[in-house]
């Protein structure tokens, strides 16, 4: 196991390139702490799997280094990084048995038979297949051989790190769920560095310690669940993230007050002038309906969700959401909206401005 | 309940294929059943022989000669084939204007016309004007096709392997195109060698298309006739007789028509045959999932 540190790290496919977009990851500095779980967050074509193919080794970055545990391994073929990596397909091995499978890596390293077969079964017990070791791996569900990639990712016991490219992409639902808190389980019994590539929110808040977000070939913000959705870093984080995802409304922003078309709107906390495109940002969590105070809204159209009602709306001619809980009314008199001022979070250029005085607890 | 519609009419509409089939294919095959049970002496007078060409046939010695060359020949050409056309496949160059350029140059011995491939072979090897020939001959090395069985057999399997190895390799080439590149990373991952990617993700990917590969070339090798009989004319002797030609000279040659048939129907049984073990041993192999 050990930490992963990026140095300037970037990478384009273009062999000579001339600006920023040419770049499919942009200049890029992280350390990826020992034994901890990640998960890259972002849509397609964000770069999240060439970070991870870098990591690997299976591409070679256009700048920058990486270094495990403080060694530069940058010109390191994969084979040297001791690395795991479990693909979106899953591969296996079709005319070797689930046992032979399993036992490739080992094999391939030298390790005698002995300890082979002793990590095989722990393995095969891991991912619930001890009784199907004698089988042929072809003929399998996808699941089943999901779950042998994974296991041939976990056999190595000295692995620095287990990279996972989105690697449920390809399960039933229902199988999802239960691969996800096995590898949960699985992280927290063996303390691997994990670094979990998906699209998929809810994969990546239940699964990773902390969530790098991606966008656009740039890492735009890396922290716990609870950052993510309390204060995004940029506006896509806050898009992405949530269901629906937060409120972005154009605005003029000016010490500790909003406006939006010339109403006012109370901050949490008083800014700096800002300038360039100014917006502010309220998760739809944060945003309540009301008969009497606020800014005027004229709701569309309500959703039930369950546990939550979701209310779609109008303000100032743009489309927000708030939500609301099961047993709160929506009524047709209810046509204002307030927003809770310490939940406001600025935005200049998409990107969030901390308030002045330091964040609010 | 839905009425079912029944319209006799429709058999209009198969009638075209079935003549054209009878045309092609029943008629001159039941012909040839027809002499095989048969024999004449000239005017159209025909007798009943019953099986007696069958049994003539089964203990002559020259069909059982002819059939041993022809499985010789086959299993070599399958035996260089099937392995050059593998690697040949696996240093083609993947993708780009090379990959474009392979294709093309290997597939133009494929389109040239069997008797014309015949014909360009048999220049090649002549020792007085061939290019071949007459290197060899001036190196020294004692070549002769028309006089030396070995030179012969290795003209007529050189010619084969450089007209159809390109057949091999082109399909084994389509197989390994289809493997998707995340086993190859997964194969860096486990730190396989080139061996056992060979043997563990390209092999079993291309079974498939190499059973095909083996089955075309043994079906067309077994009824090879125009390239060797352009060349050798299956001399020198019988040495390059194969069974195609055999059963030419027999029918046309001699003109004995009765054992042609004989010998041609069970020429065409043992085809059916090998084919028949190959499709089961194939779909076998599929469920057993080797």
């Amino acid at each position: 196991m050990a930490r992963i540190t990026l140095d300037n790290l970037a990478h384009s496919y273009n062999p000579a390139p001339a600006s920023e977009d040419d770049y499919a990851l942009k200049e890029l500095n992280y350390d990826w702490e020992d034994g901890e779980a990640y998960a890259l967050l972002g849509s397609s074509g964000c770069g999240k799997s060439t970070l991870l193919n870098i990591i690997s080794g299976l591409l070679m970055p256009s700048q920058g280094r990486i270094l495990f545990d403080g060694k530069d391994v940058t010109r390191a073929p994969t084979a040297e990084r001791n690395i795991a990596q479990v693909f979106q397909f899953p591969v296996v091995y079709d005319t070797m048995t689930l046992h032979d499978n399993l036992a490739f890596p080992l094999r391939n390293r030298g390790r005698d038979e002995s300890y082979v077969a002793e990590r095989v079964q722990e393995i095969a017990k891991m991912i619930g297949m001890e009784d199907m070791l004698r089988k042929k791996a072809r003929g399998l569900g996808a699941d089943a051989k999901q779950k042998i990639s994974l296991g041939r990712g976990m056999v190595r016991k000295d692995v620095n790190a287990l990279l996972f490219d989105e690697p449920l992409t390809v399960i039933d639902p229902h199988m999802k769920w239960e691969l996800r808190t096995q590898l949960k389980k699985l992280h927290h019994d063996f303390g691997h560095t994990m670094i979990y590539v998906t699209h998929d929110q809810t994969e990546a808040l239940t699964f990773a310690d902390k969530v790098v977000v991606m966008y656009d070939g740039r890492v735009v913000q890396i922290g716990t669940p609870e950052e993510l959705f309390e204060r995004p870093a940029h506006t896509f984080v806050g898009y992405f993230i949530g269901s629906p995802g937060m409120n972005v409304i154009p605005a003029k922003v000016e010490g500790t007050k909003a406006y939006i078309n010339g109403s006012e709107i109370a901050l949490g906390a008083g800014y700096a002038p800002v300038s360039g495109k100014v917006e502010i940002g309220v998760r739809p969590e944060f945003a309540r309906l009301s008969e009497s105070e606020g800014l005027p809204v004229k709701v569309r159209r309500v959703e039930d969700a369950g546990r939550h009602k979701i209310i779609r709306a109008e303000f100032f001619g743009q489309d927000i959401n708030i939500i609301a809980g099961e047993d709160d009314p929506v009524r047709a008199d209810m046509t204002r909206v307030t927003f809770d001022p310490a939940r406001v979070n600025v935005y200049a250029n998409d990107w969030r401005v901390a308030p002045q005085g330091g964040e609010a607890a | 309940m839905q009425q079912k519609t029944t319209n006799h009419k429709a058999w209009f509409l198969v009638l075209p294929v079935l003549v054209l089939v009878a045309f092609s294919a029943v008629i001159p095959l039941m012909t040839v059943v027809n002499y095989s049970v048969q024999d004449t002496f000239g005017n159209n007078q025909f007798f009943w022989a019953g099986l007696e060409w069958f049994q003539e046939m089964l203990s002559d010695e020259r069909m059982w000669n002819a059939l041993q060359r022809q499985l010789m020949f086959s299993g070599i050409i399958l035996a260089i084939e099937i392995p050059l056309g593998i690697f040949v496949a696996l240093n083609m160059p993947k993708s780009g204007f090379w990959s474009s350029f392979c294709l093309v140059v290997m597939s133009l011995p494929l389109l040239i016309p069997w008797n014309v491939v015949g014909t360009i072979w048999q220049i090649f090897g002549r020792v007085d004007i061939g290019l071949l020939g007459y290197t060899l001959d001036a190196l020294g090395i004692d070549y002769n096709y028309t006089q030396d069985t070995i030179s012969a057999w290795i003209t007529i399997i050189v010619m084969d392997v450089w007209h159809w190895t390109s057949l091999v390799a082109l399909l084994a080439f389509a197989g390994l195109k289809s493997i998707p590149d995340a086993y190859y990373q997964a194969a860096r991952i486990d730190q396989a060698n080139r061996w056992k990617v060979f043997r563990f993700i390209e092999l079993p990917k291309m079974m498939g298309v190499l059973m095909i590969a083996i089955l075309l070339r043994f079906m067309d090798s077994f009824m090879i006739y125009t390239e060797p009989f352009v060349v050798t004319g299956g001399g020198p002797g019988n040495a390059t007789t194969l069974l195609s030609i055999d059963l030419v000279k027999m029918a046309l040659g001699q003109f004995d028509l009765g054992p042609a048939a004989a010998f041609s129907l069970m020429y065409f049984l043992v085809i059916l045959l090998i084919s028949w073990v190959f499709y089961t041993v194939m779909v076998n192999l599929d469920k057993k999932g080797m």
